[in-house]
């Protein structure tokens, strides 16, 4: 964990004798931050107030110089207490009271000492080892029976995200979503993210992965040439997408076009709506992917950068899916946990162009993880932005275009 | 009836040095000391109607005579002082014993919190002050509250000259407030400012505010307070008060003057 953090209780007249406001701002001058997690105002003079303060610092030692100054003001630490755990009833079913998470890095109370929750992500529940000292978050479908379960918020802590240190667009990120807003200096932003982020993956640096999150509209709005750039230049290193992206992407490799229309031409070609079948078919026929492209059946584009980069993949499918291809999860829970064994190590998120894959990938990301949503439809980012997060970033407008300014921002000639 | 309990000085004497005022090298005078004590005790009984409730003495506690920090009386009910330093710890037992004696019932809580008593609770009929930081502890105020039902607003005394509350606020029975503004942080001035109406804040001079004319003891139109504060007395006489000094320089050497030498025993009184 980056911040120290405690909970402290302050009782009695502190609302008319400020005693309230001047802990409060004790915390803030010391270099402390706070969260007034309760506060109950007394409804008659005779009435005590009560509240109950959650202080963070930077370090233990702020955090105990901080308490050292509050305490004589009437802050007790409040006595924690170790999380409730109860045995989960049945294989993918919780206890009635499990405990949600979110997602924001979590810690639980194991025998009076705070463990952090591995696997940060939103909607699971918690399960411990308590001989290892260990708590992972886990999906309701992965339960099994007799797991210990966290439930209630007892012995639970959410720690807030600080703000990141970097001044970009990141750290000043407005949660309103709008197709009037210049992109200019935010493409600009995130490309230097990306360029740092590079140098840290090749340098063996921890959460240096960038994931692209696509759908097929990439393809059909023309922003092909500039993601396969981006994958072959090294820029991004995971690609969650669905059966349709591929297929057309393999499909303007083998034809021309996307869904039967010519990518130059701009027109219908005859018998033109098949080409994306005959792609699946034949990729079928081949057996997988990685051999079509390795042994030149398929050159180039998105897919066969991937290949060619070791870029990891990961296709889910859904029920509208022709083929699909081989290698596509038509398993929903299996693909959902695929994608998550595949987040750990990914520092920035692009969500481009798909409201389902973007909407699957924000569940799964940690609030850390920086986000940048594209779409020309504002419901999918502001969707995605409102995830109470600094760290996410809302662009409306098409794919094309924002990754033609990413790579051309990132040095590519146009 | 208005009682107060006091202790005659036979034993005062400056044994140690617990606050800024005091200094070994600084003899009393007793003789002195006794004639002032004594001089206090007749203006509180004869102009100002108090009936007095005397403990004895005890040999080794020079400050059993400052009373004001035997406890807390409300209605019936005693909270016995725990004192911060040694020193003063000794007196605690005797105090209880008086109390007990008198018949109150001796009021305890499970934490063991340091409180001086009425040196660092003060009020008014509908809420009380509570001084901490120099010698009590604001933990005390919300189980006094809770006992007593009654608005308890801490103040932080932030200078060490000021020691007790009693030794910078006074309020008085038409509820104006004496009291010297430095010896509370910001927080605590405007938490009274908020409270007292300006017509009622009576703002005492340094000078004065050294000489402890905060520490006074008022019943009804009464109060009693050290000599040599002119600038307060006109402020009290403006407000209709009859004021009447007494010379306790004695005791201003072991940082102590009217109102530390009196306890309030009936009720809580302003």
């Amino acid at each position: 964990m980056t911040q120290a953090q405690e909970t402290i209780i302050l009782r009695g007249h502190i609302i008319d004798s400020l005693i309230l406001a001047k802990v409060l701002d004790l915390i803030l001058t010391m270099g402390g931050s706070f969260d007034l997690d309760h506060v109950e105002i007394g409804r008659t003079r005779e009435d005590q107030s009560h509240a109950r303060i959650v202080v963070r610092a930077p370090s233990l030692a702020t955090l105990s110089h901080i308490l050292r100054a509050i305490q004589p003001h009437g802050a007790v630490v409040e006595r924690d207490s170790d999380c409730v755990l109860q045995a989960a009833p049945a294989d993918g079913v919780f206890p009635d009271e499990f405990h949600s998470t979110t997602h924001l890095p979590t810690e639980v109370r194991l025998n009076e000492t705070w463990v952090e929750v591995q696997g940060v992500e939103m909607d699971l529940g918690i399960t411990v080892d308590n001989q290892r000292m260990t708590a992972r978050t886990v999906p309701m479908a992965d339960v099994r029976q007799g797991d210990l379960i966290v439930t209630g918020q007892a012995g639970v802590r959410v720690i807030p995200l600080q703000r990141p240190r970097e001044r970009d667009v990141f750290a000043f990120m407005e949660s309103t979503v709008s197709a009037e807003r210049p992109h200019s200096h935010v493409i600009a932003d995130i490309a230097r993210r990306m360029r740092t982020l590079r140098d840290e993956f090749r340098a063996g640096g921890a959460r240096s992965k960038v994931l692209l999150a696509g759908g097929p509209a990439i393809i059909h709005a023309g922003g092909r040439d500039a993601l396969t750039w981006l994958i072959e230049e090294g820029f991004i290193q995971v690609l969650f997408c669905g059966n349709a992206l591929a297929a057309h992407d393999m499909e303007a490799d083998l034809y021309g076009t996307s869904l039967g229309y010519a990518l130059t031409a701009g027109h219908a070609v005859p018998h033109g709506h098949a080409h994306h079948l005959r792609t699946i078919n034949r990729i079928r026929a081949i057996g997988s992917i990685r051999v079509a492209v390795e042994s030149g059946v398929i050159k180039s584009g998105i897919m066969a950068a991937c290949v060619r980069s070791g870029v990891r993949v990961v296709m889910a499918g859904t029920i509208r899916d022709d083929g699909p291809l081989p290698g596509v999860i038509t398993d929903s829970m299996r693909a959902q946990a695929t994608m998550r064994e595949a987040i750990p190590g990914v520092g920035l998120a692009l969500l481009v162009a798909s409201t389902l894959h973007a909407v699957a990938t924000g569940n799964l990301l940690p609030a850390s993880v920086p986000t940048v949503c594209v779409d020309i439809n504002a419901s999918v980012p502001t969707k995605l932005a409102d995830r109470g997060s600094f760290q996410a970033v809302g662009l409306v407008m098409d794919a094309a275009s924002f990754l033609g300014e990413l790579a051309r921002n990132l040095g590519r000639r146009a | 009836m208005n009682r107060l309990l006091v202790c005659p000085p036979d034993y005062f004497a400056i044994e140690y040095e617990i606050n800024l005022w005091m200094r070994r090298s600084n003899i009393v005078d007793h003789e002195r000391a006794v004639t002032q004590w004594h001089r206090l005790m007749e203006v509180l009984e004869r102009d100002m109607g108090v009936r007095l409730e005397c403990m004895r003495p005890v040999p080794g506690l020079p400050d059993l005579v400052f009373t004001a920090n035997a406890g807390v009386a409300v209605g019936r009910q005693a909270v016995v002082s725990r004192f911060r330093y040694a020193e003063r710890q000794r007196e605690e037992a005797h105090f209880e014993h008086w109390f007990r004696a008198a018949g109150y019932e001796i009021v305890t809580f499970d934490q063991d919190i340091f409180f001086e008593g009425a040196g660092d609770l003060l009020g008014f009929p509908e809420y009380w002050f509570g001084g901490y930081r120099q010698r009590s502890d604001i933990r005390m105020f919300p189980l006094l509250s809770e006992r007593f039902t009654r608005e308890i607003i801490p103040l932080e005394l932030i200078d060490g000259r000021f020691y007790h509350l009693d030794n910078c606020l006074c309020p008085l029975s038409g509820g104006e407030l004496l009291y010297y503004p430095p010896a509370f942080d910001s927080y605590g001035q405007s938490a009274i400012r908020e409270r007292v109406d300006e017509g009622l804040r009576l703002a005492v001079p340094e000078a004065e505010a050294l000489k402890f004319a905060c520490n006074a003891v008022c019943v009804g139109a009464h109060v009693a307070l050290p000599e040599g504060c002119p600038t307060t007395m006109e402020l009290l006489q403006e407000r209709g008060c009859q004021v009447h000094p007494v010379p306790l320089d004695e005791f201003m050497k072991s940082g102590g003057s009217a109102k530390c030498l009196t306890l309030a025993i009936d009720g809580f009184l302003p």
